[in-house]
């Protein structure tokens, strides 16, 4: 169990820049996600923590040692792939033997057949297969030791390459989109269960995804990146609701996050449409800024009493909940998604309504896209006003 | 990449590589250099890459006169070209009834491609040349082509290609009123084109090296394909005249070596067929 | 479907549409026979009869010009195997076979592994290497012919120049059948080579990062653990895929040696040329040619069985 420290990391591959500057912390035994689209350089940061990848600059450290000049093998750290990455022609008992048959065993006890009768290799041997049959049963593959990974389903080869990760026992666990090709049904349950072994074990977990469900459902805390760079680094809940950057509110949340292009009015306030929003927005006057709401922080109501007003396009019931899709004012703006709670009212396309924002205050965002403050002061006295 | 090949391994690799290729270049290396050489540098005691004089011309010339080398030359065109479309023209459209079309027999059918393609072609060198020694084509251009004409490799390869083609594509062909035999050559064939690049080049280069057939049926000079007509200009040169004879040699080699620099792939892949087969 | 068809009573049968499928199929059928006639044809003339044909002829004594044949049952094939040089021809493609293909599949390999193991220079050394392949044969054995020259020959005067006495290459009846198989190797080396780079290129390089998290100590132990595992059935195809064609040695033979000196060169394909394009004893010819037959089918066979097995290590 080490903390790991990544410092001014850069990475370049010809002329592009996959990493400019990454710093980031993780602490011992957390669990950490990188989430971002495709392209944003969170494959090749855990690449270049795995080492096998090397930075253009900057430094890792893991432990407190720096580990940037020795090799994948002797930086402690285990890896599971996207693609399980496991020996096809070994079984499976073999496949999570290799990462103690390396280490342990030196290159004349390794030797097909012959190895075997060499000075001490059985009782290493012996020792490995114990271990091996060890984590098999913990992860409830015991069973299948013999097999071959392509007699295995999906699920049962994701179990192997965590068994073979976890069989070392190694200072952190390094995890690329390993969820990413089973079935959606066994997504969520392998979720759980792979939150349930990072309890269990203790041990720093590095996690990729793009996925920002499995970001949120599973992590200590989440770095959200895009574009090479890191955005936020915060626990689920924070960067859920207190995003930094519009980048990170649209990325996290499912429904994506409402959001409305407004100007502060020389009163603090906000012009979006043809309405008015009574916030007190921390910009100069005339400044354009983004307003932002997630679909369950507002609600539908009169439209006469409403900071928004339009006209429903589109309700999807979700049986616990409905997402009344509201389309505010004629410009060519995507309809606004409120979240409301099934209550028999029936909700008729066309139908005029308002939008209730003073539940909980919105998010607004600069030209910057960095997040600016909200003064709430007036805001709940004029919306009921 | 996590290995990180170091100087020194770049240096070996590149070591023994190159002293592979002195291997592999080296006999056409010694075929250039000794086409360009007057015949006092060809008898030397020593090693000399580089005439002092060159011959080139008279080498030249010798071995496009000495020898209907451009007839020969042209037989092979005649030859391979004339296989190669027959053979486009008989197993296209019999790989797309394997592949598309339902038929009584259809499974037989493929089973006996299966078989053929088993059967190497000196196998039954005996038989053809009797037959075709019975019906009096022996020695002729026909001698040469008619045994290829029907590839069993080029249906399967191209019966493997169909069943890859989507059935909408045809359904829609026949939509539109094309018939059967109109979909094999408006349809399938322009489709095929790539899997045929391949095929063509296999074929092109099986046949234009082929030197055990020809040898068997041929006689008359002015039906020598290549490779038998710089065997018979050596029988005639025998150890005398090598430069000529060099350069016959660079000449016979050279189409196809030319057209495989300028698309190494396509006939990379075509020649990697020859496995399949 | 099968449900609703027994609900409806009675309907009365065969809709339009059917009639219609069943004009439809059959047109397609009668194109499918016309399609495939020329091909049908051509194939049992000049594949399937040929075959039996030589199978025939084998158990008689047909000369090519001869006005009658008689079954003469299993002769040929007793005079066969009770020719010397029968023997030695198959001993010695026996030899070529032994020596090409090993010699041929572990270049083809070694090459293809140092071409994939840098960046620089990949096409070029591709290229170098296939040339033998692509070059026809016939033109490059005469080459090879005047590099063995033995007074003005490249490899005697290379020799030479670090001291060791000339040889005569092609008439040494003790270095012939080598030389041979070593022009074999040349000419193979490339084709194996291309076949081994396919393989390498689609070892997934997930596997390689695998091996390295989980510690492979050095290169060697990489290739043992991902390298050669996955190119295990790439490199048996490759074995039978040279068995077969050094199997088929004939064209430097011919132009070489002529099976000779005094048969150290005798090969089975060379006597059969002999035998049924020399001698014209067509039924002696058809016997060689069902032995030479019976291995290529095996070594297929094998190949066969191969292929099939697309989807490996299941």
């Amino acid at each position: 169990m080490a903390g790991i420290d990544i410092d001014g990391i850069t990475k370049n591959f010809g002329r592009t820049e996959v990493l400019r500057r990454v710093d980031l912390d993780i602490r011992a035994g957390e669990f950490m996600t990188l989430v971002g689209p495709s392209g944003c350089g969170k494959s090749t940061l855990l690449r270049i923590v795995a080492g096998l990848e090397l930075q253009s600059s900057g430094s890792v450290r893991i432990a407190d040692t720096p580990v940037d000049s020795l090799r994948p093998r002797d930086r402690d750290l285990a890896m599971v792939f996207q693609s399980y990455a496991l020996y096809p022609h070994l079984t499976v008992g073999e496949n999570i033997a290799v990462p103690l048959r390396m280490r342990r065993l030196k290159g004349h006890q390794r030797w097909p057949y012959l190895g075997a009768f060499m000075p001490g290799a059985r009782g290493i041997e012996r020792a490995i297969a114990a271990e091996v049959e060890a984590v098999a049963a913990m992860l409830d593959i015991g069973h299948l030791l013999a097999r071959k990974p392509g007699q295995l389903s999906g699920g049962q080869r994701q179990r192997v390459a965590l068994g073979r990760a976890m069989v070392r026992h190694p200072k952190a666990f390094l995890m690329d989109e390993p969820l990413s090709n089973l079935d959606a049904k066994l997504r969520v349950h392998m979720r759980a269960e792979i939150a349930q072994l990072h309890r269990r074990l203790g041990t720093t977990f590095i996690y990729v995804t793009h996925d920002q469900a499995e970001a949120m459902t599973m992590s200590d805390r989440i770095a959200v990146m895009m574009d090479g760079a890191v955005l936020q680094v915060a626990s689920p809940d924070t960067v859920y609701n207190d995003p930094t950057d519009i980048r990170v509110a649209e990325f996290i949340g499912s429904p994506k996050i409402n959001v409305l292009p407004a100007i502060v009015r020389p009163d603090g306030g906000l012009a979006v449409e043809d309405s008015v929003i009574p916030v007190e927005a921390a910009a100069p006057p005339g400044d354009p800024v983004k307003l932002a709401f997630r679909p369950e922080h507002a609600l539908l109501a009169d439209p006469a009493q409403a900071a928004l007003r339009g006209r429903i396009a589109h309700v999807e019931n979700l049986g616990s909940d409905i997402l009344v899709h509201v389309r505010v004012g004629e410009s060519g703006q995507p309809p606004l998604v409120v979240r409301t709670a099934p209550n028999g009212h029936r909700h008729e396309i066309g139908e005029k309504i308002g939008i209730d924002l003073s539940s909980r205050p919105p998010l607004l965002f600069g030209r910057d896209g960095k997040r600016i403050g909200v003064g709430a002061a007036r805001r709940r006295e004029v919306a009921h006003g | 990449m996590s290995a990180r090949p170091t100087l020194g391994f770049a240096i070996l690799r590149h070591a023994l590589l190159l002293l592979g290729a002195a291997f592999m270049l080296a006999p056409f290396v010694w075929m250039i250099s000794t086409s360009l050489k007057p015949s006092t540098e060809i008898f030397l005691d020593h090693v000399r890459l580089w005439p002092d004089q060159l011959a080139v011309v008279e080498n030249y010339t010798a071995a496009f006169t000495k020898a209907p080398l451009l007839w020969f030359l042209l037989n092979g065109v005649i030859v391979t070209i004339s296989i190669f479309a027959l053979q486009v023209l008989v197993a296209l459209p019999c790989a797309y009834a394997l592949s598309k079309l339902r038929f009584k027999g259809k499974q037989a059918l493929f089973a006996v491609v299966l078989l053929c393609l088993l059967i190497p072609p000196h196998a039954i060198s005996v038989p053809l040349f009797l037959l075709f020694h019975q019906i009096g084509i022996l020695d002729s251009y026909a001698a040469l082509v008619v045994p290829f004409i029907i590839s069993v490799f080029g249906i399967f390869l191209m019966r493997q290609f169909f069943m890859t083609v989507p059935d909408d594509l045809i359904d829609a062909a026949r939509m539109d009123g094309i018939s059967e035999f109109g979909i094999v050559w408006r349809v399938m064939l322009p489709t095929a084109i790539p899997a045929l690049t391949a095929f063509g080049i296999f074929s092109v280069v099986a046949h234009w090296n082929d030197y055990f057939w020809p040898l068997i049926v041929i006689n008359s000079e002015h039906l020598l394909t290549p490779p038998l007509g710089v065997a018979a200009f050596r029988n005639q040169e025998a150890g005398t005249d090598f430069g000529p004879l060099m350069a016959a040699a660079t000449i016979v080699i050279a189409p196809l070596v030319i057209a495989f620099l300028m698309a190494q792939r396509r006939f990379i892949e075509g020649i990697a067929l020859t496995g399949m087969k | 479907m099968v449900d609703h068809a027994l609900d409806r009573p009675l309907t009365v049968s065969t809709p339009v549409s059917d009639r219609m499928g069943r004009w439809v199929r059959l047109r397609q059928a009668m194109a499918a026979y016309a399609l495939c006639t020329p091909a049908v044809v051509l194939m049992l003339a000049l594949l399937v009869g040929p075959i039996l044909a030589v199978m025939a002829l084998s158990v008689t004594d047909y000369q090519l010009g001869a006005k009658s044949l008689a079954f003469i049952g299993l002769e040929n094939y007793a005079e066969m195997f009770g020719d010397r040089v029968f023997w030695i021809s198959l001993t010695n493609t026996m030899i070529y076979v032994a020596i090409v293909v090993p010699g041929s599949v572990l270049l083809g390999l070694g090459v293809a592994l140092l071409i994939e193991a840098g960046d620089s220079g990949k096409t070029f050394y591709r290229a170098v290497f296939f040339l033998p392949v692509m070059a026809t044969l016939i033109a490059m054995a005469i080459v090879w012919e005047f590099m063995l020259h033995p007074q003005f020959g490249l490899v005697n005067l290379l020799l030479k120049l670090v001291g060791i006495a000339p040889q005569n290459w092609l008439t040494d009846g003790d270095l012939a059948l080598y030389v041979l198989a070593t022009i074999g190797i040349w000419q193979a080396v490339g084709f194996n080579m291309v076949l081994f780079l396919a393989g390498i290129v689609s070892i997934p390089r997930f596997l390689y990062d695998a091996a390295e998290m989980d510690g492979v100590p050095s290169a060697w132990e990489r290739f043992r653990l991902v390298t050669w595992p996955m190119l295990g059935p790439v490199t048996l195809f490759v074995v039978v895929i040279t068995s077969i064609r050094s199997f088929q040695v004939f064209d430097t033979v011919h132009v070489l040696t002529k099976g000779g000196p005094n048969k150290a060169t005798e090969v089975l394909l060379y006597s059969m040329y002999a035998e049924g394009f020399e001698f014209f004893r067509s039924g002696y010819a058809a016997a060689i040619t069902v032995i030479f037959l019976v291995f290529v089918l095996l070594l297929t066979v094998v190949k066969t069985q191969l292929l099939d097995k697309k989807v490996h290590y299941q």
